[in-house]
């Protein structure tokens, strides 16, 4: 089924889900995602991703709220949505005793669509399984498992991809080789939404963040943006020669005397009009304090992600 | 409708069935060929025919419909307990398949297996007993709705159990005591008058009278009674299953 053009891959309005132990997992949760989109849903343990992701997905029933996936509806076009959706679940579940070609097949079918061995071929080489076809799952490693569990939510052609955790429990030469999957499947136009743990795994491949927690959306915002808006920047200066302590000058700016009086660091706001780098220099200057090397570093994505975590 | 995923479900199961053949289909062939040595043969050379029966070719019926019941709830709850237990339920759950299409997958397939096993028992009683089949096709109808009810009743216990306790739970303390006493071995009319009501009772008596009936014209009784019965309680399993996936008990909560 062809989706309707320039639609949004993803479109849910006040979405709430309610377990039946009364514990609310989602709370009025409103989030877009446009076609092509790689979209990293970050948050901490039980903060209501996993939730989310299977509520559009068909698995969990939301308690309120309308989900669209491609302009479909997903109660009254269900099948058109799920036909859209591909599910990478953040638990390895297999069939332990099927071979890694039938299960594939079995979720190709599962989804409707008529046998093509040829793609299945192409996709398991892709994800480097073509040789281990006839094995049971049950013989493969973790690694292994995991990129079955990725051939099966890949074998129907779903333009939406969710990935729960995709690279948990990887190690890092398969977690960059995912990455690199990732990336080629949204080369072909798959929207991928993506959740995780690895902070750096969202900085490297997501073009929007999304932070949850107690089951609300906090914050939706493109992920340079979002590093440039909360991202703090720091300018380090190593010192030719060690100070003992800060100029007097220099006491109550923003700034550290670190690694045993060899290091400034100052941290300032780059939004800020005058950010007071040249004054900082021109004090520097004053009081005849040499430096060998300057550099600047900005926030990375985990601090961004444990300051908006902790504000919440 | 989507075919492909009843197509998809069904073939699973079945291959299911085919990779584990000696415990789907041999270990239930033996046990009723066990039955025959011992009921047929050994004891039942020493009972008088029964309504003009000898006794071993009296209980074929009895011991088919025994073993396509306890096959039927037993494939039917596996086969979707299975994925539940794994975790392999999201996929399902995520698919586009509605859940008439569901149940001809897995109903269908633990329907299949329990017919093919309950066709070879018939095969493998000839060797035994002299065998008569005077409606076949009334044979193979009551067949097919026990087959597809009790799978239905089988896939309502998978949904329902929590734990593999409870999934033999119903089988063991229920399914097996209502078949034998539902005449598999025994016409009802040989039992005295109170215990002949009280075994009218139990649903199991109408679905072996009228498979009886469809071998030897003797049955416990009417053959419209035995069909209703039957029909009643496929449309009791259907009214359950639309209920589970309409309020989603057990499944996405």
């Amino acid at each position: 089924m062809t989706p309707p053009d320039k639609t949004p891959a993803l479109e849910i309005r006040g979405l709430e889900k309610t377990y039946q132990n009364g514990f609310q997992a989602l709370k009025t949760v409103d989030l877009t995602i446009q076609t092509g989109e790689i979209f990293a849903l970050l948050g901490p343990n039980g903060a209501g991703k996993t939730t989310l992701i299977n509520a559009v997905c068909g698995i969990v029933r939301p308690s309120a709220g309308q989900i669209q996936v491609c302009g479909f509806d997903h109660v009254t076009h269900y099948r058109n949505t799920r036909d859209l959706i591909g599910l990478v679940p953040q638990e390895i579940t297999t069939d332990a005793f099927e071979t890694v070609w039938n299960t594939v097949r079995f979720s190709r079918g599962l989804f409707g669509k008529p046998r093509n061995d040829a793609y299945i071929e192409t996709l398991l080489k892709r994800l480097s399984l073509w040789d281990k076809k006839d094995n049971q799952l049950r013989m493969l490693s973790g690694g292994m498992k995991r990129r079955v569990m990725i051939a099966k939510a890949l074998s129907h052609e779903p333009q939406v991809l969710f990935l729960d955790e995709p690279t948990a429990g990887v190690d890092v030469t398969l977690r960059s080789s995912m990455w690199d999957q990732v990336r080629e499947l949204r080369e072909t136009g798959v929207t991928i939404i993506l959740t995780t743990h690895y902070i750096e795994e969202a900085e490297e491949m997501a073009d929007r963040i999304g932070v949850i927690n107690h089951g609300e959306l906090i914050l939706t915002e493109n992920k340079k943006s979002l590093m440039k808006k909360l991202g703090k920047k720091e300018l380090v200066i190593d010192l030719a020669q060690p100070l003992t302590e800060l100029p007097a000058s220099l006491a109550g700016k923003p700034i550290q005397l670190l690694q045993d009086g060899q290091q400034l660091v100052y941290t300032y706001d780059t939004l800020q009009e005058n950010n007071g780098v040249a004054e900082l220099m021109d004090e520097l200057k004053t009081q005849h304090i040499r430096f060998k090397d300057i550099s600047t570093q900005q926030s990375s994505l985990e601090e961004i992600f444990v300051q908006l975590v902790g504000q919440a | 409708m989507n075919l492909r995923a009843v197509a998809a479900i069904y073939n699973f199961e079945m291959a299911r069935t085919f990779r584990t053949i000696g415990q789907s289909i041999a270990s239930p062939v033996i046990s009723t060929v066990l039955y025959f040595v011992v009921f047929g043969s050994a004891i039942g050379s020493r009972i008088n025919n029964i309504e003009g029966i000898s006794y071993g070719a009296f209980i074929v019926p009895g011991l088919i419909m025994l073993t396509v019941l306890s096959q039927s709830v037993s494939n039917a709850s596996f086969g979707i307990y299975f994925p539940r237990f794994t975790g392999t339920i999201y996929e399902l759950l995520s698919a586009p398949i509605s859940f008439v299409e569901v149940l001809m997958g897995y109903v269908g397939a633990a329907a299949s297996k329990s017919l093919i096993i309950g066709l070879i028992i018939l095969a493998t009683s000839s060797f035994f007993v002299p065998l008569e089949v005077r409606h076949p096709f009334w044979m193979l109808t009551f067949l097919v709705l026990t087959c597809l009810s009790f799978s239905l009743l089988g896939f309502i216990i998978g949904i329902w159990a929590d734990g593999f306790e409870k999934l033999q739970l119903i089988p063991l303390l229920i399914i097996t005591p209502l078949a034998f006493l539902g005449g598999s071995f025994y016409s009802i009319r040989m039992l005295p008058g109170i215990w002949r009501q009280i075994s009218l009772a139990n649903p199991v008596v109408y679905l072996i009278s009228g498979f009886r009936w469809s071998f030897y014209e003797q049955a416990d009784v009417s053959l419209g009674i035995s069909l209703a019965m039957i029909l009643i309680f496929l449309m009791l399993g259907l009214v359950v299953v639309y209920w589970i996936f309409r309020t989603g008990y057990r499944l996405r909560n």
